[in-house]
This record gives C-alpha cells, sequence and structure tokens, in this order.
C-alpha cells in the first residue's frame, strides 16, 4: 500500500498528464462518430456572445458587396415571382407547404481545417434544430450540427465527415459531394458512373434522395473529371457557386415531413 | 508580488485566447498557415511553479481555443503535451542551471531562447497535424502544415515575445 501511494506521489506529474491527455483524446475519438461533437463546439454561450460582439464590428466591412447579392438574388426571385403562372396568394396556405426557411448570419466561419465549422447567431429560441439545411443565396453551404439556445454550429461542406446527396442538373444520375481538403472553392463529386455524358461547365445540384435539402438548389459546376482507379465510376471536381471564405447571410431550411421520412425509414430498416 | 504574478498570467491567458481566436483563426495566410500564437503562454510561464498547476493550465488554454475553433481537443491534447516536456526540453536548450534559482529566461542568449521556442513549436504542431489528419497515408502533408504554420507560428512568436519584453518581471 505504501509503496502505491510514494509511486503515485513519486509520478504525479506524469499520471495527471497521462490522465489529462486521455481526457483530451477520448473527446477527440468520441466526436470522430456522427453527431458526437456535443461537448466542444462554438455553438455555446461564452464562444457565441464574443464572436457575435466580434462579428457585429467586422460585418460593417462588407456592407455594400452583402447588400449587392441581397439584391441580386431579390431580383432573380422576382422574376421567378412576375412569371408565376398562378396568383401567389394561394401559396399562403400553409397546409401545402413541405419547407420552412429561416434566415441567420454566420458569425465565423472556417475554411482551412480539415474538418470545418461555422457558427451562426440563430440557435433554438428561433427555432434551429438539429439537421437543418444551410444555403446560401448563391449555392449550398452545409448542415446544422448542434445547437444552443442562441446559436447553432454548423457542419460545412468542407468538412471529411460531410457527405451530401448531389446530381447533375436536368439528369437523375446522383452521387455523394466529398471533400478532399485541398482546395476551399472546389469539392468532389464521386460515384457518377462512367456511361453518364459529362461536360466541364456542366451544373451540379442537390439530389432528390436527402431529406434535408430540397432537390435541385444549385451547388457548382464541373471544373474537371476523370475516372477513379476501378473505372467504373468518375472523381468529379466542383468547383462551387459559394465562395466559401467570403460568406455573411445564410438560410436554413426545415423539411417539415422529415421526422416522418426518418420514422419510415427506421421501420423499413428494422423490418429486414 | 505574488497576485500581481496571478495577475498578469490570468491577463495573458485570457488575452492571447482572444487574439488567437479573433485574429490569427481567421487569417489564413494562403488559404492554410494560421499560426498558433497562443503558444507563447507556455513559453513565458514562470518557470519555478507547481508543474501540476501548470499542466492543469495548460489543458485549460488548449480547450479554450478549442471551444472556439471547433477542433474537437486537438489544440489540449498538443499544449498539454509540450507543457508535459517543456522541462525536458528547457534541460536541452539551458543545460543544468535552468534549475538554479537565479535561472531567469531574460538571462539566456537570443540563440538559446530561439532553439526552446521553436522546439516548443514543432512538437506541438507535429501532434496537433497528427491528430488533425489522423494517418500515416498523409505524412507528406502533415510535414508540409508543419513546416509552414509551425514556421509562420515561430516568427509570429519571436515578434510578439520581442514586442512584450519579459525582462521586467
Amino acid at each position: 500500500m505504501r509503496q502505491i501511494i510514494n509511486f503515485i506521489i513519486r509520478y504525479k506529474t506524469s499520471l495527471l498528464y497521462f490522465l489529462l491527455l486521455f481526457i483530451a483524446l477520448s473527446f477527440t475519438v468520441q466526436s470522430h462518430s456522427y453527431h458526437r461533437s456535443k461537448f466542444l463546439n462554438s455553438s455555446s454561450w461564452i464562444t457565441g456572445n464574443i464572436y457575435e460582439a466580434s462579428s457585429s464590428v467586422s460585418s460593417y466591412f462588407n456592407l455594400d458587396e452583402e447588400n449587392e447579392k441581397l439584391l441580386e438574388e431579390n431580383m432573380r426571385l422576382r422574376k421567378l415571382l412576375f412569371n408565376l403562372k398562378q396568383p401567389d396568394s394561394v401559396a399562403l396556405d400553409t397546409a401545402g407547404i413541405t419547407y420552412t426557411v429561416l434566415s441567420a448570419k454566420i458569425i465565423k466561419n472556417s475554411y482551412a481545417n480539415p474538418r470545418n465549422y461555422i457558427t451562426i447567431d440563430k440557435g433554438e429560441k428561433q427555432g434551429v434544430e438539429q439537421d437543418m439545411g444551410v444555403i446560401t443565396g448563391e449555392g449550398i453551404l452545409g448542415i446544422v450540427e448542434n445547437t444552443s439556445s442562441n446559436f447553432a454550429s454548423v457542419q460545412s461542406i468542407l468538412n471529411t465527415r460531410s457527405s451530401i446527396n448531389a446530381k447533375i442538373k436536368n439528369t437523375d444520375y446522383f452521387g455523394s459531394l466529398v471533400w478532399n481538403t485541398s482546395n476551399y472553392n472546389v469539392v468532389q463529386l464521386e460515384e457518377i458512373p462512367r456511361l453518364v455524358p459529362l461536360f466541364v461547365g456542366d451544373t451540379i445540384v442537390t439530389g432528390g434522395n436527402s431529406s434535408i435539402f430540397p432537390e435541385n438548389i444549385p451547388i457548382g459546376t464541373i471544373q474537371k473529371f476523370d475516372l477513379n482507379t476501378s473505372k467504373s465510376f468518375y472523381n468529379i471536381d466542383v468547383q462551387l457557386f459559394n465562395d466559401m471564405a467570403n460568406l455573411k447571410n445564410v438560410y436554413l431550411i426545415n423539411n417539415i415531413n422529415r421526422p416522418e421520412i426518418l420514422e419510415l425509414q427506421l421501420e423499413t430498416d428494422n423490418d429486414q | 508580488m505574488t497576485n500581481n504574478y496571478y495577475f498578469i498570467n490570468i491577463i495573458r491567458f485570457a488575452l492571447l485566447v482572444l487574439i488567437q481566436v479573433l485574429v490569427f483563426n481567421k487569417l489564413n495566410f494562403f488559404g492554410f498557415i494560421n499560426p498558433m500564437v497562443y503558444i507563447l503562454f507556455l513559453y513565458w510561464y514562470p518557470i519555478k511553479e507547481n508543474r501540476a498547476v501548470f499542466l492543469g493550465v495548460s489543458f485549460l488554454l488548449g480547450m479554450a481555443i478549442d471551444l472556439f475553433s471547433d477542433t474537437m481537443a486537438l489544440h489540449t491534447a498538443a499544449t498539454l503535451t509540450i507543457a508535459y516536456l517543456r522541462p525536458t526540453i528547457m534541460r536541452f536548450c539551458f543545460g543544468v542551471n535552468y534549475e538554479f534559482q537565479s535561472f531567469k529566461l531574460s538571462n539566456t542568449t537570443k540563440a538559446q531562447q530561439i532553439t526552446f521556442l521553436a522546439l516548443l513549436v514543432l512538437t506541438h504542431h507535429l501532434i496537433f497535424f497528427f491528430l488533425e489528419i489522423f494517418s500515416l497515408s498523409n505524412l507528406l502533408l502533415i510535414l508540409k502544415k508543419v513546416l509552414f504554420t509551425g514556421s509562420a507560428t515561430l516568427v509570429l512568436c519571436l515578434l510578439f515575445g520581442s514586442l512584450f519584453s519579459v525582462s521586467k518581471e
């Protein structure tokens, strides 16, 4: 007993080090699995407020540019609205609505790490939930991963753990969108079979297989493509429409039918 | 005197965390270089202090940076390790005389100080990027990141070090 105590006293620094290192590594390993990064994320109260204060100053610097972007988007939406065949008052009936939309501001953006997260200034109090889709006026951005009462952190598409259903516009060939960490404005589309005719410049949009994003949200254009090692699928580099280094205003999409879809999928999985 | 001591370290802690997350994490020099200047805290931290407290403080420092930058606990693990290894690194850089009561960082030569800081930065970055990428197949990528980010960190730390000289303490 005495020897054990002596041992502990002699190596107390090393023991403390290994204990703390173990805690740190367990946090790291735990958050490698999906939806487990609960403890350490920047949507918490203190980090959220500090980022919000900093962003309230820095947001003035590119206000002009942001206004321009919003104006352009409004113009596009107006054009759609004016060319709509039926009057839009019919759409005000909420029974037929599948998607609801919230707006938010980015208070922290990162794009230099292999796993990037974005923090936004809306949280549970404003109706943000886990797994809502996040887009900008130009294209897709990511998926809400963690929420606190006033902030939320978003898993960016620039994240090695992100995998989003995407397809080539006007076709039904879909694949998954991943990121190889090399360039923050280029992501990779995988699992497109080789018989699909591709051209540089083709538009990539979100596919219909996702319960998070609506179909046909723009993502980017094909920059280059080649066959993978097994020669049966394409590796496609997609140039994003968004400039990931310069983002401010985002929209959050909530699919009202998502719980039902998930329940159904779970039921089917259980039956097998 | 001792109160002043704690006070300075607390202020330093807070300022380094803020400057790291609000300025240097957003730098993205050449698209990927984000220098980690908060390592200066471990460079400046008093030598004679209790090692257990030092480990605890380093753990909290890493945790604070992780909380802000959504990097799981990578900064925590790397910072904790260099805190643990600091006495070894100091013995390597300054020889045995760092254990004497009269030893002060400002009394050593410039070359010794730079070696000390460089070894801290190198160890920290190696651990950080190894854990971040977590595969040996990307060894070249890891070494590239360590080299570029490490040299940026070192240069900035040296600049900060000479700007806020510790010779007054």
